[in-house]
């Protein structure tokens, strides 16, 4: 065991160093990890611009294989990824590429990959995810978008929700129902799809935290060619938990802030005329958290180790959103409460350290939601890591059309 | 002991309780978060009317002195409502802090105009980040006239008078100042929870004039602090309440794997959690009602204990009960933002949970409860 790079990662680490400082300062851009609203064609471009430039030098999506444009290497995706978190880079409007690439690799015909991995890679072309609706999420399986076959295309109606970046998005994977008779994770078909087919039609939704990176996306009458289909009709199921395995490596890197954070905000304040950095309650909830970080952190290296031996991504992973969402959400409000009632506002005469904390109280219900929700999460862990027995299911052997669905 | 409200103590909450459906439901609060009014004009003078900024007001100021458990009732109504109005910081901040300092003069001028909602009062205490004590106070009263800032102030954009704590030649001091008179300006600013208005408010030289014993604006403050507290507790219970309930509702209508969610044990622990948090805090919170009706000596206990309990299971609910809703509680469009913002507004806005319960243990040090 060796938690310090070893020689091949250290001399990878100082490579990225100091490609960073060469390309990275003429797009750190102050305040760009602050979520805006009001976000501008030029950010757009500037975002594809970066993401261009990294994918050109080999530093975008790391972990894809070589072929694809990436260096078939996990541990250096981390280490990029570390080094990259110390700029205020353009706002990563890719990252469904990382996992509808892998798909496509999957499930494409040769001239499908070569027409679309590279323009993915360089965000030339950005991709979005539609598999929720608003009556399936954690029951991704119960989607009811429907999918019916004349001659060569597929006609699709629907309703998608939840779409993160739909509204700037090109292409999209899509995973749709094609015979309701079925049970339910029969009858499903996994497709790619043009975002600008007629009767694709997106809306944005706000958020709590004030932005809208998410959308509803309508399907009237979208006609999709059969050669847009990836996997076997009726094998869409299968496809999705290629994308969702893809998805589950993804995440799991702490948000800030963080127990980091916090420590410097303590050491800023006052409790009862003394720094609050003196107060042992302070220093306790600051250990807590900095353990629980350290703990995902390392945790994720153990993952990687495995990856790097050539395993796939097991669903121990899925320990990392589950901690560090909720985390993200405790120390948001924590923050807040050692500002006192200065806490309440957005912040305090416009210094920024002070206003991530309730940033971050804002956008952290959505992380414990997003990608596997924390109840979805702990459910994996308990089935599928410690293999207890799962839930009596009453909706897996039923036709679809069969099935109880609520009012809402 | 009876440790249960009054049946007319109950008529009150289920009449103030339909009067709020009625008139304060989901889109009066949405206006005000998404408008420019800095809160619901209407609403606020149909409380008036009804009477309720008088509730536990003395006679001899307008009020009908039902009492503070009746207050209770209604800031708990108030609360599970997510009320947009300024009642908060006129009827438990500066009222309180005017019956408080026993001064008559400003008694008789001020309070009938809470109580007939012709004027918002406040109380303006906090200046920077950090948990509140005398050494933060750097504002100064001198020959009648004050110099420094306060942030945070609750509806400090809309007051007309405020309540300040300030350092004096003579000790802390409470001090009056009449917002209308010019010598300070105030700036609204953006909090948590836009359904409350607060405000920066300067002080250049404001004219303003002592209230209470000089030199005891500190130890008036911790009364004021007690009283406050308990009353914003009910607030926050209600809120803790409704939004338990809401995640309950959503839990029974919303499938997920053919089932209802709420058939899941992982929902129903949760809303179970919920429940037994906020019964601890009812509980606290009537204890605090008794002790502030009968200003009990175990007073600063029992609304520290209510206001640890309330603002714990006010946060927990709200922030769970988005959880429960999964992605549409995140949006901007469903209402359960409404109580994640009012609960950290409620937790924050007299002090953090953590000071409140170095108060709590301060108070059990020094023996305050039998
Ligand atoms: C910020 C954000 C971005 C998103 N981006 C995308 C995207 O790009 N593309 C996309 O397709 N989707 C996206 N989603 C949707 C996301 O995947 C779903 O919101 C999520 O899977 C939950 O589904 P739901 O919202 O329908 O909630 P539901 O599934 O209805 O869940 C409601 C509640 O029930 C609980 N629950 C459900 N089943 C069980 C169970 N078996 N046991 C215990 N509890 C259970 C849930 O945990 C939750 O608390 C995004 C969501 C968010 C918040």
């Amino acid at each position: 065991m060796d938690f310090n790079d070893n020689s091949e990662e250290a001399a990878f680490r100082a490579e990225v160093k100091s490609w960073l400082a060469k390309n990275a300062p003429k797009f750190a851009q102050k305040g760009s990890n602050v979520r805006r609203e009001d976000e501008s064609a030029e950010d757009i471009a500037e975002a594809k611009e970066w993401q261009a430039l990294k994918a050109d030098s080999g530093y975008a999506f790391i972990q894809w294989p070589k072929e694809y444009g990436g260096r078939g290497s996990p541990m250096q995706a981390v280490i990029y990824a570390q080094e990259e978190a110390k700029y205020p880079l353009p706002r990563n409007y890719f990252i469904i590429g990382a996992f509808a690439g892998p798909t496509l690799m999957a499930y494409a015909t040769e001239e499908q990959k070569a027409r679309y991995i590279r323009p993915m890679l360089r965000g030339e072309e950005v991709w979005c995810q539609l598999f929720s609706e608003p009556g399936a999420g954690s029951d991704l399986a119960g989607i009811r978008t429907r999918a019916e076959k004349e001659g060569d295309t597929w006609v699709v109606n629907g309703q998608k929700v939840w779409t993160t970046v739909a509204y700037m998005s090109d292409w999209a994977i899509l995973v749709t129902r094609h015979d309701t008779t079925l049970p339910k994770h029969m009858g499903l078909t996994y497709f790619f799809l043009d975002m600008k087919s007629p009767g694709v039609e997106v809306t944005r939704i706000r958020q709590i935290s004030g932005g809208s990176d998410f959308c509803e996306v309508f399907l009237s009458d979208v006609r999709i060619p059969d050669s847009q289909r990836l996997g076997e009709i009726g094998d869409g199921w299968s496809v999705c938990l290629t994308t969702l395995m893809n998805e589950r490596f993804m995440g799991g890197d702490a948000s800030r802030p963080d127990a980091k954070e916090l420590l410097g905000l303590a050491k800023r304040l006052k409790i009862d005329g003394k720094p609050a950095i003196e107060n042992p309650a302070v220093r306790e909830r600051i250990a807590e958290w900095y353990v629980q970080s350290v703990g995902a952190k390392f945790t994720k290296f153990r993952t990687l180790t495995a990856l790097s031996r050539g395993q796939t991504p097991g669903p121990e992973n899925s320990i990392l959103k589950l901690v560090n969402a909720s985390k993200l959400q405790d120390i948001g409000a924590y923050g807040m409460d050692l500002l006192g009632t200065a806490g309440i506002l957005a912040d305090v005469d416009g210094d920024e350290e002070t206003a991530q904390f309730l940033m971050a109280y804002l956008a952290a219900p959505g992380a414990r939601i997003a990608g596997g929700t924390d109840e979805i999460l702990r459910n994996i862990i308990a089935e599928r890591v410690l293999s207890l027995p799962s839930d009596i299911r009453v909706d897996k052997a039923l036709p679809f059309n069969k099935l109880a669905s609520g009012a809402k | 002991m009876n440790f249960d409200f009054s049946e007319e103590q109950k008529e009150l909450r289920d009449h103030a309780r339909r009067f709020l459906k009625d008139r304060c439901p989901w889109p009066v609060v949405r206006g005000v978060l998404e408008g420019p009014a800095p809160y619901d004009a209407d609403l606020r003078a149909s409380v008036a009317e009804m009477g309720w900024p008088a509730t536990a007001m003395p006679e001899a100021y307008g009020g009908i002195g039902l009492g503070y458990v009746e207050l209770c009732v209604i800031a708990e109504e108030l609360g599970r409502v997510v009320a947009p109005i300024p009642f908060s910081s006129s009827v438990y901040l500066a009222a309180e802090a005017l019956l408080l300092s026993g001064d008559e003069a400003n008694k008789s001028e001020y309070l009938p105009k809470i109580v007939s909602a012709d004027s918002i009062g406040t109380f303006a205490v906090t200046e920077g980040a950090g948990a509140l004590s005398m050494d933060s106070i750097q504002t100064q009263f001198a020959g009648n006239r004050l110099t420094g800032k306060k942030i945070a102030v609750p509806d400090g954009d809309v007051a007309s008078f405020a309540i300040v704590l300030a350092q004096s030649a003579r000790g802390p001091m409470w001090t009056l100042a009449d917002l209308t008179k010019g010598g300070s300006t105030r700036v609204a600013v953006k909090t948590v929870d836009p359904t409350r208005s607060h405000a920066t408010i300067t002080f250049d030289g404001a004219p303003a004039e002592p209230l209470g014993a000089p030199g005891k604006g500190w130890e008036l403050t911790q009364r004021l602090l007690d009283r406050a507290a308990v009353l914003f507790a009910f607030e926050q219970l209600g809120g803790a309440t409704a939004a338990m309930e809401m995640a309950r509702n959503y839990s029974i209508e919303r499938y997920a794997f053919g089932r209802a969610i709420g058939s899941f044990q992982a929902i129903k622990h949760r809303l179970a959690d919920m429940f037994v948090k906020n019964e601890l805090a009812r509980s606290n919170c009537y204890y605090a009602a008794w002790a502030l009706m009968t200003n009990s000596p175990e007073l600063p206990a029992a609304a520290a204990s209510a206001r640890v309990a309330a603002s714990e299971a006010y946060h927990f609910a709200s922030k769970e009960n988005i959880q429960i809703h999964g992605g549409i509680g995140f949006t901007w469009e469903a209402d359960c933002q409404f109580h994640y913002r009012r609960s950290r507004l409620l937790g924050l806005n007299l002090g953090s949970v953590q000071f409140w319960k170095e108060r709590l243990v301060s108070a059990l040090e020094a023996g305050a409860v039998a």
